[in-house]
């Protein structure tokens, strides 16, 4: 256990310190968030509408951003060779990393999301909804893009067709998380989010083994 | 053991076995695949065109049925059929296998691209609108892109081996996918999250029978068994063509 905590706080510790992704995330969930209204116009009736699922696309995409260096530095510098040589499987490893990741994408998105909700005028009934769904959704984006970025893994520049892997295969997440808020919105029973937390779950435990697969055919070969 | 000479050794499976008995068998199937491709979709394109009557409420558009349906199922097929060969190329690491799911897919995306133009042209008369975002509609739209990304997987990776081993992940973890996003529009419809249903549902495969009449189910059969016919066709010359490829790479290495 302790090899696998160590390696998650080693993982956050290059997210967070200069040149990691953490705080890039953040910045381009609030940036792609404040494109919208320029878009689409700055009617606030409809950007409380909406809201829910702009931010869902916008975490989705900026959680997304840097997970095609998940792997890929560590496999660069060497250290991915170490760390398989360690007592962890494969499969724990991806785990950690994935969990890494969330903590410090997803978790930041979700907490950061009600302050950008409130500049997208979401009706305060559906806060909970929001922060809720993205607290459990966003697992699942980790977990996913962490199969995207094995396979990518000895693609040159493998930011480029990550993309277009990983989006249709969080699409359950998408219909999910922002099918929550809009439920909230309209005061319906909320039926999605414990479907959202089943994909979630599913995706988070099933994951490891398909990117753990990658990962070794990427090393093997 | 040099790079070379692992490259020699890799690519020469392919000389061996079952390739080879591959390549005698389907030398046969191709002209009664073509046959068969030909004679089906020529009658069933006359009756879908002259013999059926057009329908009542849809008029001649009805036509469209016909070219659309069995594209549909054949772009849903096709990747049926690259899931197994994935499957089967990671477990006994078949070179055949590998050859089968990439050759697949560029045909799946073809004939769901075609299932997805005829369909928004038969909509736009009958439904009014293009495009919907509608359970089966876009599951096939997602169903293109997944056979996209598996494309631009096997093109993004130079060394075969491993773009056949990450591009066979890709189509399972997809094909679990698909399965949880059909499953997913449908629990979101139900929930009420997504209004819009416009399709029909199943009116062929129904366990009270199908819910067209004959004289339009007749064409339709034969196009869907041309169809598969045409589709079988094509995926065996593409397998052929990739292993006499392979093999020709092979002896200009050795020469080299």
């Amino acid at each position: 256990m302790t090899a696998f905590w160590s390696l998650v706080a080693r993982d956050l510790r290059l997210a967070t310190r200069a040149g990691g992704g953490a705080l890039l995330a953040l910045v381009f969930f609030a940036t792609v968030a404040t494109l919208v209204p320029l878009g689409v116009g700055a009617d606030l009736k409809l950007l409380g509408r909406i809201a829910g699922g702009v931010l869902w696309i916008a975490a989705a995409l900026a959680a997304l951003l840097s997970i095609d260096r998940l792997f890929q530095n560590d496999l660069e510098d060497g250290s991915l060779d170490l760390i398989t040589l360690g007592p962890l499987s494969l499969e724990t490893v991806v785990f950690a990393k994935t969990l890494a990741h969330w903590l410090s994408t997803g978790l930041s998105l979700t907490l950061l999301s009600p302050v950008l909700a409130l500049l997208f005028n979401l009706p305060e009934r559906a806060y909970f909804a929001l922060m809720a769904s993205l607290a459990l959704g966003t697992p699942a984006i980790s977990a996913i893009g962490a199969i995207g970025a094995s396979l990518t893994l000895s693609v040159r520049r493998g930011g480029l067709i990550l993309p277009l892997l990983v989006m249709p295969l969080i699409v359950p997440a998408i219909i999910f998380g922002s099918g929550v808020v809009d439920a909230a919105l309209d005061g319906r029973p909320n039926g999605a989010l414990p479907l959202l937390a089943a994909f979630s779950v599913a995706a988070v435990l099933l994951s490891p083994f398909a990117a753990a697969a990658a990962v070794r055919a990427n090393l093997s070969g | 053991m040099s790079l070379d000479d692992q490259r020699a050794k890799r690519t020469s499976i392919f000389e061996f076995a079952n390739p080879k008995r591959f390549m005698d068998a389907s030398e046969g199937a191709i002209p009664w695949l073509a046959a068969i491709a030909v004679l089906t979709v020529g009658v069933g394109l006359f009756m879908a065109l002259f013999v059926v009557p057009p329908e009542r409420y849809q008029g001649d558009t009805v036509r469209i049925m016909f070219v659309h349906v069995p594209a549909a199922w054949i772009g849903m097929m096709a990747y049926g059929a690259m899931a197994v060969a994935s499957f089967f190329s990671l477990v006994n690491r078949h070179p055949l296998a590998d050859v089968a799911a990439r050759t697949a897919a560029p045909l799946g995306a073809v004939f769901t691209a075609l299932a997805l133009v005829t369909g928004s042209l038969w909509g736009r008369p009958t439904w009014n609108t293009y495009w919907a975002w509608d359970l089966r509609l876009t599951s096939f739209l997602i169903l293109l892109f997944l056979y996209l990304g598996y494309i631009a997987l096997w093109n993004a990776i130079e060394d075969e081996i491993l773009a056949a081993r990450l591009a066979a992940i890709l189509a399972l973890v997809g094909a679990g996918d698909l399965l949880i996003i059909k499953w997913s529009l449908e629990i979101a419809r139900w929930l009420g999250i997504e209004a819009n249903m416009l399709h029909q549902g199943e009116s062929i495969f129904r366990a009270d029978g199908p819910s067209i009449a004959p004289i339009f189910l007749w064409p339709l059969f034969l196009m869907a068994l041309g169809y598969t016919a045409l589709f079988l066709l094509l995926w065996v010359v593409r397998i052929r063509t990739e292993i006499l490829e392979r093999r020709t790479r092979v002896l200009l290495s050795r020469e080299a």
